[in-house]
């Protein structure tokens, strides 16, 4: 793959992982999420912060992952944890490092420094390891841009916290997700600007599919690119709601081939089914069409 | 590397194994208890004997509980055991004695 596609891949379902419980990294690529997780920080205790790393060592360099993308949430930068995190991913050659609780774009310059050195330390190619950035905090919230923008050839995306996010804003989890509200859409927006992709917050009742189904709905309206995930009982939905229709997919074809057609006849403006179009459309129509073909569902020929 | 303390690795949950390390003057000597010693046995010890020679560790009594855990948990756990026998705690040669 190469490092556009890698950065721009599709990421509808991140789930993660404890990297410190074997029986759960060994197989976790059969359920298929587009992204692993595989996790340092909160899943793992204190006391055994190092245990995970040798347990995320060993699985990265001998467990098949079939192509699911390996990212490693790494412990926050106000711990005594990270420096060895970014060394033993790096050594193992994980596909990305997701920071957590960032509040600055200098935390993502203070990640990727240690990230240029441990690639050299281990012969990993420069610029292979990727970071996506979790921002965890108002203050994260409002440099939104600005991390987003922090470094262009390795940040891939940014992820909204809700756990951390509710409580540094004196709030709590409401189903329609008032609370939520200002963070993602100001994240949303950043990430919209500065060109990366943007990710939703885990959803923690694994029980509650109805209402992890409506925030999934939410997240699509809103314009995310996917989500954390804690589970794999919640990949499908993620994958059934963030996965074209047949039906969006044909009509995204008509779109781009209308407007075509139209422009050639020298017509920018017109209507379709008693819709107006002109180009603007175009890209959002462009849009399914990618994300479908990502998905593998696309038999089209656009 | 040295052995300086008693240290443990590992859960007993399935898929697991609980490693624990012990200094042991002049041999390395490993007791194996495993759910699967019948098939897996001999390869279990072997696992951990090599992972043993990679670290350079020579003068150690290692006990072994295994619960099913698949090759890269046994060396995982019996590294992080090591080390923590060892008294390391940064700086690990990833890629290097750890493979």
């Amino acid at each position: 793959m190469t490092h556009e596609k890698r950065m721009r891949r599709l990421r509808r379902s991140m789930m993660f992982l404890n990297a410190q419980r074997p029986a759960l990294i060994k197989d976790a690529y059969i359920y298929k999420p587009d992204s692993l997780m595989l996790d340092l920080e909160d899943a793992v205790a204190e006391n055994q912060k190092d245990a995970a790393r040798f347990s995320l060592y060993n699985a990265l360099k001998s467990v098949d992952y079939r192509g699911v993308e390996r990212i490693v949430r790494i412990n926050g930068l106000d711990t005594p944890h990270w420096q060895e995190d970014i060394r033993v991913t790096v050594a193992g050659r994980a596909d990305g490092i997701r920071i957590a609780k960032c509040e600055t774009a200098q935390d993502v310059l203070t990640v990727v420094e240690h990230i240029e050195k441990a690639e050299e330390e281990f012969g990993v190619e420069k610029g292979f390891t990727l970071v996506m950035a979790a921002l965890e905090s108002p203050l994260g919230i409002i440099n939104a841009y600005d991390i987003c923008k922090a470094c262009p050839e390795r940040l891939f995306g940014v992820a909204i916290s809700g756990g951390d996010y509710r409580k540094s804003m004196q709030a709590s989890f409401n189903p329609g997700g008032i609370e939520m509200m200002g963070g993602r859409a100001n994240m949303l927006i950043a990430a919209r600007a500065a060109g990366v992709q943007c990710f939703d917050t885990v959803f923690t009742d694994v029980d509650d599919m109805d209402g992890f189904r409506e925030e999934v709905i939410q997240n699509k309206q809103m314009g995310f690119d996917g989500k954390s995930l804690i589970s794999p009982r919640q990949i499908a939905i993620v994958h059934e709601i963030f996965t074209p229709t047949q039906r969006e997919i044909r009509n995204a074809e008509r779109i781009v081939r209308a407007v075509r057609e139209q422009a050639a006849q020298g017509i920018g403006v017109f209507t379709l089914d008693g819709k107006m179009l002109d180009i603007a459309f175009v890209p959002g129509a462009e849009r399914t069409i990618e994300l479908a073909k990502a998905s593998g569902v696309y038999e089209g020929d656009l | 590397m040295q052995i300086k303390q008693s240290a443990m690795a590992g859960t007993l949950e399935s898929s697991d194994v609980q490693v624990t390390i012990e200094p042991h003057e002049g041999s390395v000597e490993i007791e194996l208890e495993s759910s699967v010693m019948l098939q897996y046995g001999r390869q279990i010890k072997a696992c951990v004997q090599d992972t043993l020679k990679r670290l350079n560790v020579n003068d150690v009594r290692v006990t072994v509980v295994d619960k099913g855990a698949l090759e890269c948990t046994i060396k995982a756990r019996v590294q992080c055991a090591v080390y923590r026998a060892a008294g390391v705690e940064t700086g690990f040669p990833w890629g290097g004695a750890i493979q």
